[in-house]
C-alpha cells in the first residue's frame, strides 16, 4: 500500500508552528526602537514591576505585537475560508469589497467628524466593510441560483471600483486625501488596549465557530451539488461563513488598514504543508497567520529604527516572491 | 406502487421552462436510463428529483412524502449524487474523499465509527480501489477517479443512486468498467440506479428501463425493445436507425445511423419559396 507523502501528525505540524509563534513573540517584545532585554519582557508580561522600560513595553509595544498576532491569524482565515468558499485561489479580502468598504467608511468619517478617535474609526471601518460585503454578496446572488463564484468575482470588483470612486471623491472634495491614505497605508502604530479588547473577543470567537464549520467547509469546497448530495444545508452553511469572513476581515481591515497578501497567501502556503482539508487548513492558517504577521510587524519596526516601515510594504516585499514560488511549484495548492 | 415518482413536473427559470408537466415513475431496484439530445432537460430533470435544483410546480415524492419537505440530511440517507464531472478533489486522499459519503451520518465534531469504517472500506472494496486509498484523487486515472466518486457515493449508503454522464470522457474500456459495476451493484444488492446516458447501445445493453426527452417532455418511455425503435429515434435525435440485435444480449442495438437533415428544412424552404413566388407574382 502506498503511504501518503505527508506522514508527519497533523498535531506534531500543529505544535512546531505553535513553538514558531510563540518564539517570535517573544522575539518582537526585545527587539524595537528602545532596546530591551528578555527580563523587561518577562517582567512586563508576568510581574507588576513598574519601571520605565516595563512601561513602555506595557502600553506600547505588547498591544502592537498582540495585534499583529490576532489580525495575522484573522486575516489568514478569512483567506482561507473565502478560497473555499468562492473555490477562486485568489480570494482575499480585496475580492469581496471588504477593503473598499472600510476605506469608503473611514473617509467619510474622517471628512465628516474630523476628530473622531481610533475608536470611533475603527468601529466604522468595520461597519464599512461589513456594508461593502453584503452589497457584493447581494448583487452577486441577485440572480436566481445564488451566488455563483464567478458572478461573485465580477460583484466584487465592480462594487470596489465604485466605493474606491468614493472615497477618492470624498478625498478630494473634503481635501482629507493624505488622512485617509495615512490610515489606509496599514499599519499596528498606536494601537491601543482599548480597540484590542473591542476587536480580539470578535476574533477568537470567529476563529473558533470557523474550525466547527470547518468540515462542512472542506465538502463545499470540492463541489457544491456533491455538498448538496450529501445532505448540507448548503445556503446556510454560506451564510455562516461568509458571516465569519466579515467578521475576521472586518475587524482586521479596521484596525490596520489594508494589509494585501496576507489572506492570500499564507493559506497557500498552509495548504502545502497540511493538505486540503479545512479542519486543517483553518488553525494552521491562524498560527502561520499570526506568526507571518508578528514578524513583519516587528521587521517594519526595526530594520530602519526610529522610524517605522510600512508593514504593509514589508507583507508584499517578502510575500510577492515567496508567493510566485508557490505558484509556480504548484504543490498541493488548486491546481 | 414505486417508491420515487414525479407528478406534473414543471421545471425552469422565470417563463422558460425546460422540463414539462414531467410525470414519471422511477421503477424500484431497476436501472433507469435517461437518453435524449443535447438541451433536452436530460440533466435538469435528475437534478430536481435529487433536490440539486428546485422545480417551479408539481411534486417530486419520495416514500410518500414531497423530497420539498423533507430534510436534506434524511434525502442525503436515501438517495445518492454523482454530479456531472466532479472538479478535482484538489490533493484528498482516496480514502478521505470516500470518507465524506459518510456525512450524512455524522453528528457535529463526531469522528468515524466503526460502523462508518467498515462502510468505507467496503465501498472501497466493491469499487477495486482499495489499493489506492491513501494516494491522491488527482493522481489517479479518469477511470479510477470515477470509481472514487461512485465508492463516496455508495458510503452514502443509499437504495437509489443518480448518475449524470457517469461515462463522460472515459475511453471505451472503462466506459464499460463503470457501467459494469453499476450493473453488479444493482444485481447483487437491489440498488436502484438512474443514470443520464449519451451512448445508446449502452443504455439499451444496461437499463431495464428507459425515458427519452424531447424539449423537456417524454416521447416513449419502457424497455429497451419498446424505447429503441425506429421511429423513436427519428423523434428524440433526429437520426434515421438501423436497428439490429446484440448478438451476445440480445438486446436491441443501433447497427448504423444518418442524421435525418432536409425533410424539415426542406419542407421550410420549399413554403418560403412559394410564398415568395406568390408574393411577387
Amino acid at each position: 500500500m502506498v503511504k501518503r507523502s505527508t506522514s508527519i501528525p497533523f498535531l506534531y505540524k500543529f505544535l512546531i508552528g505553535l513553538f514558531v509563534l510563540i518564539s517570535s513573540f517573544f522575539i518582537s517584545m526585545v527587539v524595537g526602537a528602545a532596546d530591551t532585554s528578555l527580563k523587561d519582557a518577562w517582567n512586563a508580561i508576568i510581574s507588576n514591576t513598574v519601571t520605565d522600560t516595563v512601561i513602555m513595553l506595557n502600553e506600547i509595544r505588547l498591544p502592537r505585537v498582540i495585534a499583529a498576532i490576532f489580525v495575522g491569524a484573522a486575516l489568514a482565515v478569512s483567506g482561507a475560508i473565502m478560497q473555499g468558499v468562492t473555490r477562486n485561489p485568489l480570494a482575499d479580502p480585496g475580492l469581496l469589497g471588504l477593503t473598499a468598504g472600510a476605506n469608503a467608511a473611514l473617509a467619510l468619517t474622517i471628512a465628516l467628524i474630523p476628530y473622531a478617535n481610533y475608536f470611533w474609526i475603527t468601529i466604522v471601518c468595520f461597519i464599512g466593510a461589513a456594508v461593502g460585503t453584503i452589497l457584493v454578496l447581494g448583487i452577486g446572488s441577485m440572480r436566481r441560483g445564488g451566488f455563483s463564484p464567478f458572478r461573485l468575482v465580477l460583484a466584487g470588483a465592480a462594487v470596489s471600483a465604485f466605493l474606491h470612486a468614493i472615497t477618492e471623491w470624498i478625498g478630494l472634495y473634503f481635501r482629507i486625501s493624505k488622512d485617509v491614505s495615512m490610515w489606509t497605508a496599514g499599519g499596528l502604530i498606536g494601537t491601543t488596549w482599548g480597540q484590542l479588547q473591542m476587536i480580539v473577543p470578535f476574533i477568537i470567537i470567529s476563529i473558533v465557530i470557523s474550525i466547527f464549520l470547518a468540515k462542512q467547509l472542506t465538502i463545499l469546497s470540492l463541489n457544491e451539488e456533491v455538498a448538496i448530495g450529501l445532505g448540507q444545508n448548503i445556503i446556510r452553511v454560506k451564510y455562516m461563513l461568509f458571516i465569519i469572513i466579515i467578521l475576521l476581515a472586518g475587524t482586521s481591515v479596521a484596525l490596520v488598514g489594508n494589509i494585501a497578501f496576507v489572506g492570500l497567501m499564507i493559506p497557500h502556503i498552509v495548504r502545502g504543508i497540511v493538505g486540503t482539508d479545512y479542519r486543517f487548513i483553518l488553525p494552521m492558517s491562524a498560527v502561520a497567520g499570526a506568526t507571518f504577521m508578528l514578524l513583519a510587524d516587528t521587521l517594519g519596526r526595526t530594520i530602519n529604527a526610529p522610524f517605522e516601515t510600512p508593514v504593509a510594504a514589508i507583507v508584499s516585499i517578502l510575500g510577492l516572491p515567496f508567493f510566485l514560488l508557490i505558484v509556480r511549484k504548484g504543490g498541493n495548492a488548486f491546481s | 406502487m414505486v417508491r420515487l415518482f414525479t407528478d406534473q413536473l414543471h421545471i425552469g427559470y422565470g417563463e422558460r421552462l425546460i422540463v414539462k408537466d414531467m410525470t414519471i415513475e422511477i421503477p424500484d431496484q431497476k436501472i433507469t436510463t435517461i437518453i435524449g439530445s443535447n438541451g433536452c432537460g436530460k440533466s435538469t430533470l435528475l437534478k430536481a428529483i435529487t433536490r440539486i435544483i428546485s422545480h417551479q410546480s408539481g411534486t417530486i415524492i419520495l416514500d410518500g412524502q414531497s423530497i420539498s419537505k423533507e430534510g436534506t440530511k434524511t434525502l442525503a440517507k436515501k438517495m445518492a449524487i454523482l454530479p456531472q464531472t466532479p472538479e478535482s478533489a484538489a490533493g484528498l486522499t482516496v480514502g478521505e474523499l470516500v470518507s465524506y459519503g459518510r456525512f450524512p451520518y455524522q453528528k457535529g465534531f463526531a469522528r468515524l465509527t466503526k460502523k462508518d469504517l467498515e462502510v468505507i472500506h467496503w465501498a472501497l472494496e466493491v469499487t477495486g480501489i482499495e489499493e489506492f486509498k491513501y494516494r491522491p484523487v488527482d493522481a489517479l486515472s479518469g477511470g479510477q477517479r470515477q470509481r472514487v466518486w461512485i465508492a463516496m457515493a455508495l458510503a452514502q449508503e443509499t437504495d437509489m443512486i443518480f448518475l449524470d454522464e457517469p461515462t463522460t470522457y472515459l475511453d471505451m474500456a472503462h466506459q464499460l468498467e463503470v457501467l459494469e459495476l453499476l450493473e453488479k451493484l444493482n444485481e447483487v444488492q437491489g440498488r436502484t440506479i438512474v443514470m443520464v446516458l449519451h451512448d445508446l447501445n449502452q443504455a439499451a445493453r444496461f437499463a431495464d428501463y428507459i425515458i427519452a426527452l424531447k424539449d423537456g417532455q417524454i416521447v416513449k418511455e419502457g424497455t429497451s425493445e419498446e424505447v429503441i425503435k425506429r421511429d423513436v429515434l427519428k423523434d428524440v435525435f433526429q437520426i434515421d436507425a438501423e436497428i439490429g440485435r446484440d448478438p451476445r444480449t440480445n438486446k436491441p442495438m443501433c447497427v448504423t445511423y444518418n442524421l435525418l437533415k432536409g425533410e424539415d428544412l426542406h419542407e421550410k424552404a420549399t413554403s418560403t419559396i412559394s410564398t415568395a413566388v406568390h408574393t411577387y407574382s
